[in-house]
């Protein structure tokens, strides 16, 4: 999909590389035009934009926010208000934590997921089809049920402020160990099993020797998407990080808008550091997250 | 399959090693014979109980956080609790039910939670297919769209609605000092119901469109070639087509899409809370953008009832199930039809 680049005007010249015109998806061989073309690069700059402008208003300082026209450019005060947000939001030890956090979640639901989704896919066992059911019903029970008695098993632990209390609920995702099952339903071939299975191994074997290799590429993605998720969780961290003393990149960024005075260009230096990071990860492997994403709904 | 790995793959059996050498006493045969026993019992109960080991792991946790907090929360909107003593539960029967129907701010955020639902997923899903439509041409530097697009998705809920804060300021906002050029009066975004509710589902739009447009993209690429063709000899335009052959075909997507956002929307919690200007919980000076998740925080973590906020909570999965059956009454009748 990604290297069909081809020039306009480069098939128009040679014909022979679309030997009869075919319909094609919508669009799927036609060639965008102009207008389409505008289309998307509004919507790319409205994309970027919010983001852009974080930076900008995080180069400048209070006053110059508080004035129209609002600033287009970046001004001088980016390092000082970065400085500022790190010492004062806590932003240094929130951004280890959050990387901590979204870190042992995403590797542990990658795994769990993996097995699982392995079992589902590929193993029959009494209950296999019940038990998905529960898997793809436990997608639509909404987070609010459970932060309730989440928060009593907290605060009886008193575990409050402490990161365990924000990576436990996290292990799990039904969504991982469907989106494990669809890929190795299709990636993993029976025979290989089977082989394996005749050469002696066990089960553990087989989930290490040849459902591991086989699943790396579903596994990147997924832990990609639930580091994502899991580092821009918002609700539950929000609710038991409550003294600011231990606090992740959300629940230190929504702290700094709540000053008595808000500096705003400290507030978006907060929010450009909180984003940073995780635009990064989307620089590099950006492909690979949209291939994922678009591969979890396609056989959803 | 189980019988297939049952028997072919037992390597015992497979006759890897012959059985017992002659000349030697029955002792080592014997040995041999219980050891290989052993070996096929290990290997059933591997078998046979290993896919459950394989999948337990994540139905403890889901019991654990998922299932049981889900009962509890039933348990507790049955109860007074308070926030500051939450192991202290008196029962009370319906009455945090009846309680939060006689506040007109349960009912206030309720109808809230469904305009700014309606105001922020319905835009979002038509841009994204429209937006998926115009990607599914043959574009140069396709995948630089798509990545850029979902950069909003890895944006957090904080920082986006910070930024939306300040781009909508009523002073200086960006967003007002762009509209005086068209003659428009500054807008009060925050105090005004309809504008707020506006734009605090601007930044839901803002946040979700490419994740969507990627995903009825992904639809669109799995309907097959032949489709067009036959509509393109019947004589159908562009337009038909997408009519007639694209939207049909992306149904069981959209409706996905509509129930994960209408899901979503439902529990719009962070965005309206970073809106508010005191950052409270009340949803705007006169709860004008006050969401049903914000009413539970509020009853829960700034009243300290949690009682009352399980029973929010509890109308909220009811309103989800109901959002569920609707959905598949209609998808039923969508494949009647069809």
């Amino acid at each position: 999909m990604t290297t069909t680049l081809t020039n306009p005007e480069e098939t128009v010249r040679e014909p022979k590389r679309a030997p009869r015109p075919k319909a094609g998806r919508a669009g799927g061989q036609l060639h965008a035009g102009p207008l389409a073309y505008a289309i998307l690069i509004l919507f790319a700059l409205g994309s970027l934009f919010p983001l852009v402008w974080t930076a900008i208003a995080a180069s400048r300082d209070n006053n110059r926010l508080a004035q129209t026209p609002p600033p287009f450019w970046f001004g001088s005060n980016l390092f000082h208000n970065l400085d500022l947000a790190w010492t004062e939001a806590n932003l240094g030890k929130a951004l280890l934590n959050t990387t901590f956090v979204a870190g042992v979640s995403a590797a542990t639901i990658v795994f769990l997921s993996t097995i699982a989704g392995f079992a589902f896919a590929k193993l029959r066992f009494k209950g296999r089809g019940a038990l998905m059911l529960i898997v793809i019903g436990t997608m639509m029970v909404p987070p609010q049920l459970s932060v309730i008695p989440l928060y009593m098993m907290v605060a009886k632990l008193d575990w409050t402020d402490q990161l365990q209390a924000v990576i436990l609920p996290s292990l799990v995702s039904a969504f991982g160990v469907f989106f494990m099952r669809q890929y190795l339903l299709q990636a993993l071939p029976d025979e290989i099993i089977e082989a394996a299975r005749v050469d002696g191994a066990s089960s553990w074997r087989v989930v290490w020797h040849v459902v591991f290799p086989a699943a790396r590429p579903a596994m990147a993605v997924l832990g990609m998407l639930m580091f994502v998720q899991t580092w821009n969780d918002f609700l539950w961290p929000f609710l038991v990080l409550t003294q600011n003393g231990n606090p992740t990149v959300q629940v230190a960024v929504a702290g700094l808008g709540r000053g008595y005075t808000p500096d705003q260009s400290l507030i978006m230096a907060g929010a450009l550091l909180g984003t940073l990071p995780l635009l990064l990860v989307f620089a590099i492997f950006g492909k690979q997250i949209v291939g994922g994403i678009m591969q979890g709904a396609v056989k959803g | 399959m189980t019988s297939r790995h049952d028997t072919a793959a037992l390597p015992a059996q497979a006759g890897g090693a012959a059985p017992g050498r002659p000349g030697k006493d029955a002792g080592p045969a014997e040995d041999e014979r219980r050891r290989r026993a052993r070996l096929s019992r290990r290997w059933q109960r591997d078998m046979r109980w290993s896919p459950y080991a394989f999948v337990s792991p994540f139905f403890l946790l889901f019991l654990a956080f998922g299932l049981f907090p889900l009962v509890y929360t039933a348990w507790a909107s049955l109860h007074t609790v308070e926030l500051t003593a939450p192991t202290d539960m008196q029962w009370a029967g319906l009455h945090n039910f009846t309680r939060i129907f006689d506040d007109e701010f349960y009912w206030n955020a309720a109808r809230n939670t469904l305009t700014m639902g309606i105001l922020s997923t319905v835009p979002q899903l038509l841009m994204a297919m429209g937006l998926a439509h115009i990607l599914n041409y043959k574009l140069r530097a396709s995948t630089f769209y798509r990545v850029v697009m979902l950069a909003p998705y890895a944006t957090s809920i904080a920082a986006a609605s910070l930024v939306f804060v300040l781009l909508f300021g009523r002073d200086y906002g960006m967003i007002n000092w762009a509209l005086h050029f068209f003659g428009i009066d500054a807008i009060d975004w925050q105090n005004d119901k309809w504008m707020s509710q506006i734009a605090v589902s601007s930044i839901v739009i803002w946040r979700w469109t490419g994740y969507n447009a990627l995903i009825y993209l992904a639809a669109m690429q799995a309907i097959p070639h032949d489709l067009y063709e036959s509509a393109a000899l019947d004589g159908a335009n562009r337009w038909q087509q997408f009519l007639h052959v694209t939207l049909p075909a992306l149904r069981p997507t959209i409706l996905f899409t509509g129930v994960v956002s209408t899901i979503g929307a439902s529990q719009l919690f962070g965005e309206a809370l970073m809106f508010d200007a005191n950052k409270g919980a009340s949803g705007g000076a006169e709860h004008q953008f006050q969401t049903l998740g914000l009413y539970l925080y509020e009853q829960g973590w700034v009243n300290q009832h949690l009682g009352r906020a399980s029973a929010i909570a509890w109308t909220m999965f009811l309103i989800l199930i109901l959002i569920g059956a609707v959905n598949y009454v209609i998808s039923r009748r969508l494949r009647a039809s069809s």
